[in-house]
């Protein structure tokens, strides 16, 4: 297997985009990671689209992304790994290079969500699970998969809908440091716990928002990387692993198996000891898309003891200047969640964390030169876990 | 007389989505193109003039007995025969032995709550009922159940006893499964 880096990045405006079409919104991000690494359609030889779709109008988003984008011939292909699908986008352009197959390609993710009347949106994603058994009868929403895992850890552990609130401050607060996030307010806990629930215990405040926006990464072979850049950021290991379908299969409600297991896989190529994953860490990327989900990342991952993610958030460690930072650029919570693009978005995130390029006010002291995105498609359905490096 | 689950599906839909559609036709008529600005970003978009209706028909073929079971008031699940793996779901399939000769039994009729949330905000196709409660029970046959609860939430606590029902649901007529307080 041949490595692989990160030699380009480009993310759009995170938000409701009225503005822009689909493959429009896709070439912001193609555009910017092109531009990054200086280089044009012509050198990209194949390329990813992540996009789970449904609520927007293209069926077939990678040939319409190909064509806006100028893509056209080559090898392009969509991939869908529900809230996961970016980081599957990233992990078959990843293959492609490590394989030998091509030296450079670009993983796209992009997500139109606001095509459709909001309801709609709730109803394709409340069919994220396992159709029959958990929709058709009982009309589950994907606030309620995680509403239930929220109601078994807070008895378990005695976390608080105020400790979940902790998070969405933590992540509203650096949403409003970062311009290309969909909610640019910081919030108080206050606010938080007064908003409305929509899957009791969860409110709106503890959910991300129905979000399109698009994020693009250009990945590259050693040889062709160090033509490229300086400062090529390194995919050091990707760990991925699913769950059942149906919730009602799972072992416990307290954490997401899938995660684990990622995280082992990831940890152990990478080289990173699983008992103290934040001493090799500067930076991580959660996926939160709901607040108890970031309390139980913090848990799979193993920077927390089981039933104690939550004191991490109550303490501030996962601040700048804690344990470790996590979701510096707002998360999914405030910098919004395109599903497909979510999981590329990270990715995008973390080498600019590494290169030292984003904002000053938000951007993780770099020591170590490693950082985690954590990326969970539905609730554990998916989960991948990819580790960048410097070196 | 209680409604019926298509009535009330279609009744929701058409109040969530027919307002729009006359707003569309108002739009065609008076300016020529299915075209208008957001009025919160000024942006222009075109309405799509053509409705993509959504209704499946899925195979409950194999799993015929476990609809049979429903009509006399039974909640079944299937035993590998081989195996003895147990599947609820009821699978007509044993992955783990790959056989495919299956046993039916009728599920205990209490088990203990393991988890529940409250929808609060509905899908378009369940926005006709008041907020319901989900539950996940874990049955004494070894396996859990995902179904509504019918209980204040605010009574309920973890590991309490939920007795199982197969009825016709009030406002819907179709017959489903749900749990209560034992």
């Amino acid at each position: 297997m041949r490595k692989v880096a990160v030699v380009g990045v480009g993310t759009s405006k995170f938000g409701n985009r009225t503005d822009v079409s689909l493959p429009e919104l896709a070439w912001e991000s193609v555009k910017e990671a092109l531009d990054d690494a200086r280089l044009g359609t012509e050198d990209i030889e194949a390329f990813v689209v992540g996009n789970v779709g449904g609520w927007s109008s293209e069926m077939l988003p990678a040939v319409v992304v190909g064509e806006y984008c100028g893509l056209v011939p080559k090898s392009g292909v969509r991939v869908e790994a529900a809230c996961a699908t970016g980081s599957a986008a990233v992990r078959t352009a990843y293959h492609m290079i490590a394989s030998g197959e091509a030296d450079i390609v670009m993983a796209i993710g992009v997500e139109k969500m606001n095509e459709s009347p909001t309801p709609t949106v709730v109803e394709f994603i409340g069919r994220a699970g396992n159709y029959f058994w958990e929709f058709e009868n009982f009309g589950l929403t994907f606030p309620g998969y995680y509403a239930l895992y929220a109601t078994a850890y807070m008895h378990r552990y005695g976390a608080t809908e105020e400790d979940l609130c902790k998070v969405a401050v933590k992540n509203h607060y650096y949403g409003s440091l970062n311009p290309k996030a969909q909610f640019q307010k910081a919030i108080t806990v206050e606010e938080c716990l007064n908003s409305r629930y929509v899957a009791w215990p969860l409110k709106l405040y503890d959910s991300s928002p129905i979000t399109d926006g698009s994020s693009a990464v250009i990945l590259a072979s050693e040889e062709a990387a160090k033509k490229i850049t300086d400062t090529p950021v390194w995919i050091k290991a990707i760990g991925y692993a699913n769950g059942t379908a149906n919730l009602s299969k799972r072992l416990d409600f307290i954490g997401l198996e899938a995660a684990q297991i990622a995280a082992q896989m990831a940890y152990k190529k990478a080289g990173i000891d699983p008992q103290e994953p934040v001493k090799y860490l500067d930076v991580a990327e959660v996926h939160d898309c709901f607040t108890i989900a970031e309390i139980m990342a913090y848990e799979d991952l193993g920077f927390a003891k089981r039933g104690e993610g939550y004191k991490l958030v109550r303490e501030g460690q996962t601040y700048i200047g804690g344990l470790i930072p996590v979701n510096v650029d707002g998360g999914l919570k405030a910098k919004g969640h395109p599903i497909g693009a979510t999981g590329v978005s990270m990715i995008a995130e973390l080498t600019r964390q590494l290169r030292q390029q984003v904002e000053k006010s938000r951007q993780a002291p770099i020591r170590k030169g490693m950082a985690l995105a954590h990326n969970i498609g539905g609730t554990g359905h998916y989960a991948f876990v990819t580790i960048l490096s410097l070196s | 007389m209680s409604d019926n689950v298509v009535n009330s599906v279609s009744k929701t839909l058409d109040k969530l989505y027919g307002e729009p559609l006359k707003q569309l036709e108002t739009l065609i008529g008076a300016t020529g193109l299915p075209v208008y600005k957001d009025p919160k970003s000024g942006a222009l978009l075109w309405v799509d003039v053509r409705e993509l209706r959504l209704r499946f028909t899925l195979s409950v073929n194999k799993i015929a007995k476990f609809v049979d079971g429903l009509r006399e008031g039974k909640l079944l699940y299937t035993v590998c025969k081989r195996c003895g793996a147990k599947y609820f779901p009821p699978q007509a399939d044993c992955p783990r032995c790959k056989a495919s000769d299956m046993e039916w039994r009728e599920t205990s009729p209490v088990g203990e709550l393991i988890t529940w949330t409250v929808i609060n905000v509905k899908p378009a196709s369940f926005s006709h009922h008041a907020d319901y409660v989900v539950g996940i029970v874990k049955m004494p046959d070894g396996f859990n159940i995902t179904a509504w609860v019918e209980a204040d939430p605010k009574t309920l606590k973890p590991g309490m006893k939920m007795r199982l029902l197969v009825d016709r649901r009030p406002g819907e007529n179709y017959i489903t499964y749900w749990f209560k307080p034992a």
